[in-house]
C-alpha cells in the first residue's frame, strides 16, 4: 500500500464528506488529478480520536536506566530482616533468570520512608517534592516487562516490542491524533542526564514503519533547540525572508510548469520551517516566566536547571498544543554506589518534576495532560553481585518482574496505589500490569482503542501493544 | 515477534488470515511458481517501444486506454540517469556534450559511461547497506566502535564496480569463506553477515544476543533474497505464508553454524612490511614467553577449568560466573572483533587450537592471570610481561583487519526456540530450506549450499526479488510494491509478465546486474517525461463524486486508468539523503571524490552524538569533511542527523525501501546547516571564479551547475531581484565563512552565497524528474 497516497486520499475524502456541494467540484478535481491536486492535508493535522478522550496531551518523563523502586517508592520491612542474607529459595521457584546468582544478598534500603497526602502514599526521603503531589499520583507498583537489558526493555516500553523498526508511542499517538500545534512538531523529545546519554539513543523516538513525519523531534538544550533552526551567521530575518521568498517563487514557477503536487508540500514545509524559526525560540525563551515559576522549577539553580528547564518547556509545549512530549533523564542505572548516584539524580529531578505537576494543576492543564514518570524496569531487592558485597558500595541489578511508576493527570485517578507485590517486592501478587496494559491505558486516556490504532506493514496490522494489552480500569477516574 | 499469537489473537487478524487462505485456493501463490519466460505481448503501436520492457508496459496501458508520455528532454534525461546510476548529477560539460551529440546512440553512450564509472559502485552499494543495516558501531547501550566495518563496504563497492554477477555476489556474501581455497577478498564479502548488532552491556547474556544475531541473519536471507518475511515465523508458524516455525529454524540452522571472526586483511600498501616483520615478531614473542611457558600454561589451564565450570554450573560462584561472562562480553570490544571468538577458543580442545588461536587467548589471559592466582601472577611478573607483549605488538607494522564469518569449530545442535525465546527448547532441527520451494538437492548442508540453492535457476524467488529491487531503484516503486514481501500478503505485481520476463532475462544473462540495469534505463518507459500527457488529464466536470471515489480507490490497487504505477509517465523522486549531500558537494566544488576507505565524520552539532549513551563525534579534517554520504560514520544509537532528517533508515533494522518524506526539518537543514551554508559559499566563489561576466551570466552558470538546465527569463528575474535586495540589505554584511575555521580561503560574497543557497533549496534540486 502506498501510504502517502492513502493518507492523502483519506484526508481528501474526509474533506469531501465535510464539505458542501459547492466545494465538491473543486475537491473532485483534486481527487482525480495526481498532478494537479491542491496542498494535501498535513500528516500532522488534528484527527478525531475513537471516543471521547480524557487527556489531550502526554508528558512522559522517562527515567532511563531504571530507577530503584526500593529506594524511592516501595518500603519493604521484610528486607530489613533479611538484610545481607541470600534471597529465600521460595522467591526463586521456576525462575530462569540471569540476575539471580547464588551469592546474591538482600540489600535493605537505607532510605527513610514516610506516608504522604490524604491517601498515605509512600515516598522516601530522596523524593520529598514528588511526595507533596501524593494525592495527584496513581502509584503503580506491579508493572512487569519481558526483558532485563536496557535497550531492549526501553524499546518495549516505548515501542511495544524489544525489536528495532517499530514506531514509538509518541509516533503512534501523533499518527492517531495528529497535533494541535501549528508551528511546532507534534512529538518532541527533551534530553537531560547526570553524565551519560540515553541507552537506546534515537531508536527510542523513531517512527519505525510509520511515515517519517511521526518521528520524535529532539529539542536540544545546547545550541539550537531544533537542529539548524538559526539562520547562518550574518543573516538578518529580512534576508532570510528574501531567501525564502525567492525559493517560494521559483518553486511556484516550477509547479506551474510541471504540476507536481509534491512542490506544494515543499512550499508548505518551508513556510512551516520559517514559522518554527520564530515559534521555537519564543517557546524556549523563558524570560516571560515569573520569578516564582522559575524558582519552582529550579531553573536558576545549577543542579535542577537542566531537567527543570525541560519540565518547564514541556508545560509550554502542551500549552501550545504539542501532542506528545517525552523527557529522557539518564542514567538511573545504579549497579553500584546506589546511595550517592541515586541521590544525584533525585536532586536533579525531584523538585522540577513536582513543580510540573503543580504548575499544570494551577493552570488547569493537568486534567487534559497525562503525566507519566518511570523507567524501563525496576531494580533487584538484592545487592548487585557482579561487583561484590562491599558495604557502602552497594547497587542493584535489573529487575523486570515488578517495578513502580507514577501516573497523574488526564483520566488518571490520583491518590491511590495500585498493585501489590510480595514482601520482597520480587513479584506482583495482586493486579499485575504488563507494559502493554500500561500502553493500552495511556491510549485509552487519549480516546483511542489500542486494538484499533493499527498500521499495515509486511502484510499485518501492527499496533503499539503487539498482541497484548488490556486497559486497566483501576487506574482511571 | 517475541510472543505467541495465542488467545489474544485479534479477530481482525483471524479475518486477515482467513482471507489469505481463501485467496490461496488450490493454486500455489504466484511467487512460488516457477519462472516461465512470457512471450512478448502484441501491441498496437510497436514503434513506441524501444525495448521489450516497453511492450509489456504499453500492453497494459492500451488495455486501460492510456497513452505513454513523450520522451523527456535531454537535459532532464541525463540528470535523471546520472542520479539514478551513479547517484550524482551531471556536470555542465557532460550535459552539453550529450545535448550536442547528434549521432545515434548518444543516450546509450551516456549510460555506458555511467555504468563504467567508479562512482557507480558507490551508489549501488547504498541499497545493500540499507538491506544489511550497515553501521560502524555495535549498537545497544555501549554502542562501541567497529573501526574496520568499512572493509565490507569497500568490498561491496568494488564488487559492484567490477560487475560481479549476482549469483557470485550472493555466494560470496553468504559463504565466501566456504568457497574452495577462499581468497581474503572472498572472505571479506561475508562482512555482509557481520552487520548484526552486538550487545556488550554488563549483564547482557551473550547467548541470548548471539541468538538475536542469528535470527537477524536468517530474516535477512529470507527478506533480501526471497522477499519473504520469514522472521514472522521465529515465534510461531507464519500467519499468512506457508512457513512453519520448524522450517524457520531449519533455515536458521545454516546460519547458526557460523561464527564471527576477524582476519588480518592487509591493504595493498600494508602487506609487504607486515609480512616482512612477522618472523622477527614471532621470534621476539617466543623469546618473551619461553622462560615462563610452563607456569603460564598451568595457570591458564586452571583459569580455563574455572570459567568452563562456571559456564556449566551458573549461579554457584558469582566471581567465576562473571569471569566467564566477561570473556563473552568484552572480547575485541572497541575493535569490532568477533565478540564470541574468545568463548569459541576456550571451548575448543587445546590440541585442536591453531597457533593464532593459542596466541590470541594467551594475550587475553595474561593480564587476567591474577584472577586465578594473584600471588603467582605477581611472582612471575605477568603484569610486566603483558606490557612487553603489548609493546611488541605495537611495534609490528600496521595491518588492517576485517570482519568475516567462519564455520563453527564447536558444532552444537540447533533447536526450535519456543515462542522465540532463546531458552525454551523445542525439537532439534537440521539445516534445510523451505518446503514450499524447490528442494535443496545437495548432500552438504552449510551456508555455501544455501547460497547456491538461492541462486539455482529453478528458485522462483531470488531472480524476481532482485530484479524487482532494481526496478524500484529506477521508478521509485517495484513491480511488486512491497519489495521485502512477495508472500501472500504482499502487494501483487502490477506487471506480472514483465517481472518474469526481467527475471528470465537476468538468469539468461548469467545474472548480469549492469546488463539488466542497462536494459531498464534504455527503455522508452524509463525515458518518458514525468509530466502527465495533457490528453490524459482527467475532466472533473464529467464525473460524479461516486465515480471519482471509485477511480481513486482502484488507483490505490494500481489497476485503473491513469494510475501512476502503470507507468504512463516517469515519477519525480526526491533524492536520498546521500544524494542531496553529494550533489551539494559536487556542485559547489568541495567534493573529495576518492573512492573507498574508512568512514569519516563530517561536521554536525555536538548535541547529535550526545543523544546516545557515551557517543562522541570529532569532525574529520581536510578532504574527509567532503566525502560522499556513503562514507559517513554510522553510529547506531545516534546516527548522522542530516541523513536521518532525509529518511536514511534506522541502522538497526533491515530496510528494503526508503521513505521519501517532506518535512520542515529538511527545510531547516538545507537553509541553515553550516555544511550546506559552506557549500553555498563555495559555489558562490566557484561561479565568480569561473565566469568572468555579469550577474546574468553567473546566475546562468550556477543554475546549470545545480539543475543542469538554463534558467528561464522569469527565473533569472527572480534571482537578479534577490541579488539586488540582498545587496541593499545593510545587515547582510558578515562574510560567510566555512565550517573549518582554519581554512584560509577568501570569504565569499554574502549576497551570492544566499543566492546559491536558494538554488540548493529548490524542490527541483532535491528531486530527480
Amino acid at each position: 500500500m502506498e501510504w502517502r497516497d492513502l493518507l492523502a486520499f483519506q484526508n481528501r475524502r474526509c474533506f469531501l464528506q465535510h464539505t458542501a456541494g459547492g466545494l465538491g467540484s473543486i475537491a473532485l478535481s483534486q481527487l482525480l488529478a495526481d498532478t494537479t491536486s491542491a496542498a494535501v492535508a498535513s500528516p500532522l493535522a488534528p484527527r478525531p480520536p475513537h471516543f471521547k478522550p480524557r487527556a489531550k496531551n502526554v508528558i512522559f518523563i522517562f527515567m532511563s536506566g531504571a530507577p530503584s523502586q526500593y529506594d524511592l517508592y516501595l518500603p519493604r520491612p521484610e528486607m530489613q530482616r533479611l538484610h545481607r542474607q541470600p534471597v529465600p529459595g521460595s522467591f526463586l521457584l521456576n525462575l530462569n533468570d540471569a540476575l539471580i546468582k547464588g551469592s546474591a544478598q538482600v540489600f535493605a534500603s537505607p532510605r527513610k520512608f514516610s506516608k504522604h497526602g490524604e491517601c498515605g502514599m509512600d515516598f522516601s526521603d530522596y523524593v520529598p517534592h514528588l511526595a507533596t503531589c501524593a494525592d495527584e499520583f496513581c502509584m503503580v507498583r506491579s508493572l512487569h516487562t519481558d526483558v532485563s537489558n536496557h535497550h531492549p526493555a526501553q524499546l518495549i516500553m516505548n515501542c511495544g516490542v524489544p525489536l528495532f523498526g517499530h514506531p514509538s508511542m509518541g509516533s503512534w499517538v501523533t499518527y492517531g491524533l495528529g497535533s494541535e500545534a501549528n508551528d511546532l512538531p507534534g512529538y518532541v523529545v527533551l534530553l537531560s542526564n547526570s553524565g551519560e546519554g540515553v541507552d537506546g539513543g534515537s531508536s527510542l523516538w523513531n517512527n519505525g514503519f510509520l511515515p517519517s513525519e511521526y518521528r520524535g523531534v529532539n529539542f536540544r538544550s545546547k545550541g539550537d533547540p531544533i537542529l539548524h533552526l538559526t539562520s547562518p551567521p550574518g543573516t538578518s530575518r529580512r534576508a532570510q525572508r528574501s531567501r525564502l521568498d525567492a525559493i517560494r517563487t521559483l518553486n511556484e514557477l516550477r509547479l506551474q510548469d510541471t504540476g507536481n503536487s509534491e512542490i506544494e508540500s515543499r512550499i508548505a514545509a518551508y513556510e512551516l520551517a520559517y514559522r518554527m524559526q520564530a515559534a521555537a525560540p519564543e517557546l524556549v525563551d523563558l524570560s516571560d516566566e515569573t520569578r516564582t515559576t522559575r524558582q519552582m522549577y529550579g531553573i536558576d539553580h545549577e543542579t535542577t536547571e537542566p531537567f527543570g528547564t525541560n519540565c518547564l518547556l514541556a508545560r509550554r509545549m502542551v500549552e501550545r498544543g504539542v501532542r506528545f512530549v517525552q523527557l529522557y533523564h539518564s542514567t538511573w542505572d545504579d549497579h553500584s554506589n546506589l546511595n550517592t548516584k541515586l541521590k544525584k539524580n533525585c536532586d536533579m529531578t525531584d523538585q522540577p518534576a513536582a513543580a510540573l505537576i503543580k504548575d499544570l494543576k494551577q493552570r488547569g492543564l493537568l486534567d487534559e495532560t497525562l503525566v507519566i514518570w518511570g523507567g524501563e524496569f525496576g531494580r533487584t531487592p538484592m545487592n548487585e553481585v557482579r561487583r561484590g558485597n562491599t558495604p557502602g558500595k552497594e547497587g542493584r541489578d535489573h529487575h523486570p518482574f515488578a517495578f513502580t511508576m507514577l501516573l497523574a493527570g488526564g483520566g488518571i485517578k490520583g491518590g491511590q496505589m495500585v498493585g501489590e507485590t510480595d514482601e520482597l517486592g520480587y513479584h506482583p501478587i495482586k493486579d499485575p500490569i504488563h507494559v502493554h496494559d500500561l500502553q493500552a491505558t495511556i491510549l485509552h486516556c487519549l480516546g483511542m482503542d489500542h486494538q484499533l490504532l493499527t498500521f499495515r506493514h509486511q502484510g499485518r496490522d501492527f499496533r503499539l501493544t503487539d498482541v497484548g494489552g488490556n486497559v486497566v480500569q483501576k487506574l482511571l477516574v | 515477534m517475541m510472543r505467541v499469537f495465542d488467545h489474544t489473537t485479534t479477530i481482525a487478524l483471524a479475518m486477515m488470515f482467513l482471507a489469505a487462505v481463501a485467496s490461496r485456493g488450490d493454486e500455489p501463490h504466484w511467487a512460488y511458481q516457477p519462472i516461465v519466460r512470457p512471450a512478448l505481448p502484441w501491441v498496437e503501436n510497436p514503434e513506441s517501444c524501444a525495448a521489450p520492457i516497453d511492450c509489456f508496459i504499453a500492453k497494459r496501458l492500451e488495455a486501460e486506454g492510456v497513452h505513454t508520455a513523450d520522451e523527456a528532454d535531454r537535459v532532464t534525461l541525463i540528470r535523471r540517469v546520472s542520479l539514478d546510476v551513479i547517484g550524482l548529477p551531471p556536470t555542465p560539460e557532460e550535459v552539453r556534450e550529450f545535448v550536442n551529440d547528434d549521432r545515434p546512440g548518444a543516450y546509450e553512450r551516456v549510460v555506458d559511461r555511467l555504468l563504467a564509472s567508479p562512482h557507480y559502485g558507490e551508489h549501488g552499494a547504498r541499497p545493500w547497506l540499507d538491506l544489511c543495516h550497515y553501521a560502524d558501531t555495535d549498537g545497544y547501550l555501549t554502542d562501541q566502535t567497529r573501526p574496520v566495518a568499512w572493509r565490507y563496504r569497500a568490498w561491496l563497492v568494488d564488487a559492484l564496480n567490477a560487475g560481479m554477477s549476482f549469483d557470485q555476489f550472493t555466494i560470496e556474501q553468504l559463504a565466501g569463506d566456504l568457497l574452495p581455497d577462499a581468497t581474503a577478498r572472498q572472505k571479506l564479502a561475508t562482512g555482509f553477515l557481520r552487520q548484526t548488532l552486538s550487545n556488550r552491556e554488563g549483564g547482557a547474556d551473550p547467548v541470548e544476543f548471539r541468538v538475536k544475531q542469528v535470527l537477524d541473519r536468517t530474516s535477512m536471507v529470507g527478506e533480501i533474497w526471497m522477499g519473504l518475511t520469514v522472521g514472522c515465523a521465529q515465534c510461531h508458524d507464519h500467519k499468512f505464508d506457508e512457513i512453519s516455525q520448524q522450517e524457520f529454524y531449519e533455515l536458521y540452522a545454516f546460519l547458526d553454524a557460523a561464527e564471527e571472526i576477524n582476519i588480518d586483511a592487509p591493504l595493498p600498501s600494508e602487506r609487504e612490511p607486515y609480512e616482512a616483520a612477522l618472523p622477527e615478531y614471532h621470534r621476539q614473542r617466543q623469546e618473551l614467553l619461553a622462560p615462563l611457558a610452563v607456569e603460564i600454561n598451568e595457570l591458564q589451564r586452571r583459569w580455563e577449568e574455572k570459567i568452563l565450570a562456571a559456564r556449566d554450573n551458573p549461579g554457584e560462584d558469582w566471581y567465576w560466573d562473571r569471569q566467564w561472562e566477561l570473556v563473552g562480553l568484552v572480547w575485541g570490544g572497541g575493535l569490532g572483533e568477533g565478540q564470541l571468538e574468545g568463548w569459541q577458543i576456550v571451548m575448543l580442545d587445546p590440541a585442536k587450537r591453531s597457533q593464532l588461536q593459542k596466541d590470541r587467548l594467551l594475550d587475553y589471559f595474561v593480564p587476567k592471570a591474577d584472577t586465578v592466582d594473584a600471588a603467582k601472577a605477581k611472582e612471575l611478573k605477568l603484569g610486566e610481561l603483558n606490557a612487553e607483549l603489548r609493546k611488541l605488538q605495537a611495534s609490528l607494522p600496521k595491518v588492517t583487519r576485517a570482519p568475516t564469518m567462519m564455520q563453527t569449530q564447536n558444532p552444537h545442535t540447533t533447536f526450535v526456540h519456543l515462542a522465540g525465546d532463546f531458552r525454551d527448547r523445542g525439537d532439534d532441527v537440521l539445516p534445510d530450506t523451505l518446503d514450499v520451494l524447490p528442494a535443496l538437492k545437495e548432500e552438504r548442508r552449510d551456508r555455501l549450499a544455501l547460497a547456491q540453492w538461492l541462486v539455482s535457476p529453478e528458485h522462483p524467488l531470488t531472480a524476481r526479488v532482485a530484479v524487482n529491487r532494481m526496478w524500484q531503484q529506477f521508478f521509485g516503486r517495484g513491480i511488486v510494491a512491497t519489495a521485502g514481501d512477495f508472500g501472500v500478503r504482499g502487494t501483487p505485481p502490477t506487471h506480472p509478465d514483465l517481472l518474469d520476463w526481467l527475471a528470465t532475462e537476468f538468469l539468461r544473462s548469467g545474472w548480469d546486474v549492469k546488463g539488466l540495469q542497462r536494459l531498464i534505463v534504455t527503455s522508452a518507459t524509463y525515458r518518458q517525461s514525468s509530466h502527465l500527457a495533457p490528453r490524459d488529464a482527467p475532466h472533473a466536470k464529467d464525473l460524479t463524486l461516486e465515480k471519482a471515489v471509485a477511480i481513486q480507490t482502484s488507483r490505490q490497487a494500481g489497476s485503473s486508468r491513469g494510475a501512476r504505477w502503470l507507468l504512463s509517465k516517469q515519477t519525480p523522486l526526491r533524492l536520498s539523503a546521500e544524494q542531496i549531500r553529494d550533489a551539494t558537494l559536487l556542485t559547489s566544488g568541495l567534493w573529495d571524490s576518492r573512492v573507498g576507505g574508512p568512514s569519516v565524520r563530517p561536521p554536525q552539532p555536538a548535541s547529535v552524538s550526545e543523544e546516545g549513551y557515551g557517543n562522541t563525534w570529532e569532525a574529520s579534517a581536510g578532504g574527509d569533511r567532503y566525502r560522499r554520504g556513503l562514507y559517513t560514520w554510522v553510529q547506531r544509537t545516534s546516527p548522522f542527523a542530516m541523513h536521518i532528517t532525509f529518511d536514511a533508515p534506522n541502522p538497526n533494522h533491515i530496510c528494503t525501501r526508503r521513505d521519501r518524506s517532506n518535512t520542515p526539518l529538511q527545510a531547516l537543514t538545507l537553509l541553515n546547516d553550516p555544511v550546506f551554508h559552506e557549500a553555498a559559499a563555495a559555489l558562490a566563489q566557484r561561479v565568480q571564479r569561473e565566469v568572468d561576466g555579469d550577474d546574468q551570466q553567473r546566475i546562468t552558470h550556477a543554475f546549470r551547475l545545480c539543475l543542469a538546465r538554463d534558467p528561464k527569463p522569469e527565473e533569472l528575474a527572480v534571482l537578479r531581484g534577490l541579488l539586488q535586495q540582498l545587496r541593499d540589505d545593510p545587515e547582510l554584511n558578515t562574510p560567510a565563512t566555512g565550517t573549518d575555521s582554519s581554512d584560509p580561503a577568501p570569504a565569499a560574497d554574502p549576497a551570492w552565497t544566499m543566492l546559491c543557497s536558494v538554488l540548493f533549496n529548490l524542490h527541483e534540486f532535491v528531486t530527480r524528474n
